[in-house]
Parts: structure tokens; C-alpha cells; sequence
């Protein structure tokens, strides 16, 4: 499975939205997350792909787009 | 004599903290609080550096006993404000709306400990990995911004997620509220409305009055279509704001209409037109006293409490 799909299978999984309405410019305020549902959402980002997402750089991940490049980057 | 891993970690006697309220907690009831033992946090909300700076004077010249700043993260003058606080090496800070991990390195480097307000498992088990040193869940009956989450639920959640001390907020009011808080697991307590109505506490009084008159179901929550729900005091306020939500004014509008009113309020004492931003406690404040009767109140009801219910139930172990 590629970083997409996966991130879209958590995304779909943490906010309990449909798959089909997920590309990669779909962004966490439009699936209507809050602050904390953004926190448990790169929580499990982080478990799912065995990395740590500094708070700087999790401020910066507004789309799924934004959070397949930072896992692509730094994987 | 109930002593916390939060009273070593600080250093006070008694694990009562006094939340930091936005135009409430200044200097003169935070030096009250602190030197009776607890720990009065010093409310710096939107206000800028300078302010916060002359508020930490004020306290220091009151009392050498460890004290607090709470730092509210979406604040525009947040980053000058932790600088204050880096220059002054406040002991402890508490911060609200949002996620501090990012400043947790540099107030560790100074010894200053930060206590996140929570309301959410998520966070709490994030900025327990960032290194903050205890957190605050608040639950839902608190006064002021708010979560989703009642404090029974909330507390217990969050301690068996982790593993540094969790200090229980919302809804706690006397020495009953300690000893069920020590029950979930809470290794302190932090209360805001009562402390409104310390003597020492320099809001209006008509505002005081106000929350003395309050009944169990004076609170209200408004904002909640706005994704940052406020429970206050009902009032003209309130009412204004609820019509203008279910007549579908947007959110950026509701926002506006809230500006200065807290400060409407708390220090001019408009008890109609202002934000009495208060707990659903509201209701269980009896009078007004000085913060170290408050102190003295909680921690003897809640030994006499804690005695009550080993003498009532203690003995079926046998």
C-alpha cells in the first residue's frame, strides 16, 4: 500500500469520514477535525509509519497531501 | 495531611491550585493564594508582555512562595509573554488553548514547569512525551473556555494514560471536590470560581455578587456553533449571543461580538452586557473570604471528609 492510501485508511479510520471524498489537497479543516482531532490524527500517523512528527512541523500539516510528503520526506 | 507529588514538584504545601483567569487572577490574589500555601496563577490572557511583567513584580513583592502564569497559546503577544516569563524564571507556567510543546525546551532550560491545561487523552499522552512535567484536566463544568468532556469521565481517562501527576479542574468547589479528585486518581485540584470570590480578588464586586446569587443551573454555554464554546453566567449577554447562533450568524460575527466583554465584565462590573465567565460551581459559593480561609476550608473539609468515609465504609474490609 502506498503513503497515500495508508494515510487516507487512517484519516478515514480518525474521522470517521468517507474515502471517496479524500485527495490530496482535502484538508483536516474541511473534514471539519478540531485541534484535538488533529492531535489524535498525527498520533496515529506516527504509530502507523514508526516516526516522531515534532509539534513544529505538525502545526504545518494542514492536508493529506501535506502529511504524505512529510512522511515520503522523512521516512 | 493529603500531600501530592504535586506539592514536591513545586514546592507548596497544599495541592490547590487557583486557575489563571483572564482579568481576574492578578498579582494581588495570586500572592494571597500562593503565600497561604496553594498556587495562585496570575491569568495573562491577551495582554501584552508589559502587563504580565508588572503582575509578576506585584506577587514577588508579596510573597517569596512559588507562584504561576497561566499563557494562553492563541494570545497575539504569546511569544513576548514567554519571554517575560523566561526572564523572570516564573516557577511554573499553565497554558490553555492549544499545544505548548514547542516552548517546553527553553522554560525546562530556566527550571520553570509547565502544566498544560487538557481536555483530551490524545494531547495529554503528547505533551507528556514533550516532557511537560504534570497537566490540568479540566472537564466541561469549568467556567470560560471549555471542552467537551465532564470531569468524572475525563480524569480518570487521562491518568491511567499517563504517567506524570494530573491535576483535576472543573466543577470542584471545596473539600468534597478534593477527596473525590484524589478518588480518580488526581493528585490536586485547581479551582477558579471560588477564588472570584476571594476578598483578595480585585474583580467588581458587583460581579462577586453576582456568582453569590447564582443557583446550580445559572451557567450557560454559548459559542458552541463557533467550535470555541464559553460557559458564563446567564445573562443579557448570553442571551443576546444564543439568538444570534440559532438565527445562524457565522462564526467569525458570534467571535466579534464577544471582544472586551470579559474585561466588560470583570472590571468595569456591567453584569447585563458583560462575559461572567464563572463554573457551574457558581451556584455552591457561599461568601466571600480571604484566600487563606478558602485553603484552610478545603483541606480541613476534606481531611474531615476523607475521615468520614473510612469510618463509614473503612471498617467492611475486615
Amino acid at each position: 500500500m502506498g503513503v497515500f492510501d495508508k494515510v487516507k485508511a487512517i484519516v478515514v479510520e480518525q474521522l470517521g469520514v468517507d474515502e471517496a471524498t479524500i485527495t490530496p489537497e482535502t484538508s483536516f479543516e474541511e473534514l471539519n477535525a478540531d485541534s484535538l482531532d488533529i492531535v489524535e490524527l498525527i498520533m496515529a500517523l506516527e504509530e502507523a509509519f514508526d516516526l516522531d512528527i515534532p509539534d513544529e512541523e505538525a502545526e504545518k500539516i494542514r492536508t493529506v497531501g501535506d502529511a504524505v510528503n512529510y512522511i515520503t520526506e522523512n521516512k | 495531611m493529603i500531600k501530592t507529588r504535586i506539592c514536591e514538584l513545586i514546592g507548596i504545601d497544599y495541592p490547590i491550585f487557583q486557575g489563571g483567569m483572564a482579568w481576574v487572577s492578578t498579582g494581588e490574589l495570586v500572592a494571597a493564594v500562593s503565600e497561604s500555601g496553594g498556587l495562585g496563577i496570575i491569568g495573562s490572557g491577551q495582554a501584552p508582555a508589559d502587563w504580565l511583567r508588572e503582575e509578576i513584580r506585584k506577587v514577588k513583592a508579596i510573597t517569596n512562595k512559588p507562584y504561576g502564569v497561566n499563557v494562553m497559546l492563541m494570545s497575539p503577544f504569546v511569544d513576548e509573554v514567554m519571554q517575560v516569563i523566561l526572564e523572570e524564571r516564573v516557577p511554573v507556567i499553565t497554558t490553555g488553548a492549544g499545544n505548548p510543546g514547542k516552548y517546553v525546551p527553553k522554560l525546562k532550560e530556566v527550571g520553570t514547569k509547565v502544566i498544560p491545561v487538557v481536555a483530551s487523552v490524545a494531547l495529554a499522552r503528547r505533551l507528556e512525551k514533550a516532557g511537560v512535567d504534570a497537566l490540568i484536566a479540566e472537564g466541561m463544568e469549568s467556567g470560560g473556555h471549555i471542552g467537551e468532556i465532564g470531569t468524572l469521565p475525563l480524569v480518570p481517562q487521562v491518568v491511567d494514560a499517563v504517567k506524570i501527576p494530573v491535576i483535576a479542574a472543573g466543577g470542584i468547589v471545596d473539600g468534597r471536590g478534593l477527596v473525590a479528585a484524589l478518588a480518580l486518581g488526581a493528585e490536586g485540584v485547581q479551582m477558579g470560581t471560588r477564588f472570584m470570590c476571594a476578598e483578595e480578588c480585585t474583580i467588581s464586586q458587583l460581579i462577586k455578587d453576582r456568582i453569590l446569587k447564582a443557583k446550580d443551573r445559572s451557567t450557560v454555554i454559548t459559542g458552541r456553533s463557533t467550535g470555541h464554546p464559553v460557559r458564563c453566567l446567564d445573562n443579557r449577554f448570553t442571551r443576546e449571543m444564543d439568538q444570534h447562533e440559532r438565527e445562524g450568524m457565522l462564526a467569525a460575527e458570534l467571535e466579534k461580538l464577544g471582544i472586551g466583554k470579559l474585561r466588560l465584565a470583570m472590571v468595569d462590573g456591567d453584569i447585563e452586557n458583560g462575559s461572567i465567565m464563572a463554573g457551574q460551581v457558581a451556584g455552591a459559593v457561599r461568601c466571600i473570604e480571604p484566600a487563606a480561609q478558602i485553603i484552610q476550608d478545603i483541606m480541613q473539609s476534606a481531611e474531615q471528609e476523607y475521615e468520614r468515609l473510612v469510618s463509614r465504609f473503612g471498617d467492611r474490609r475486615a
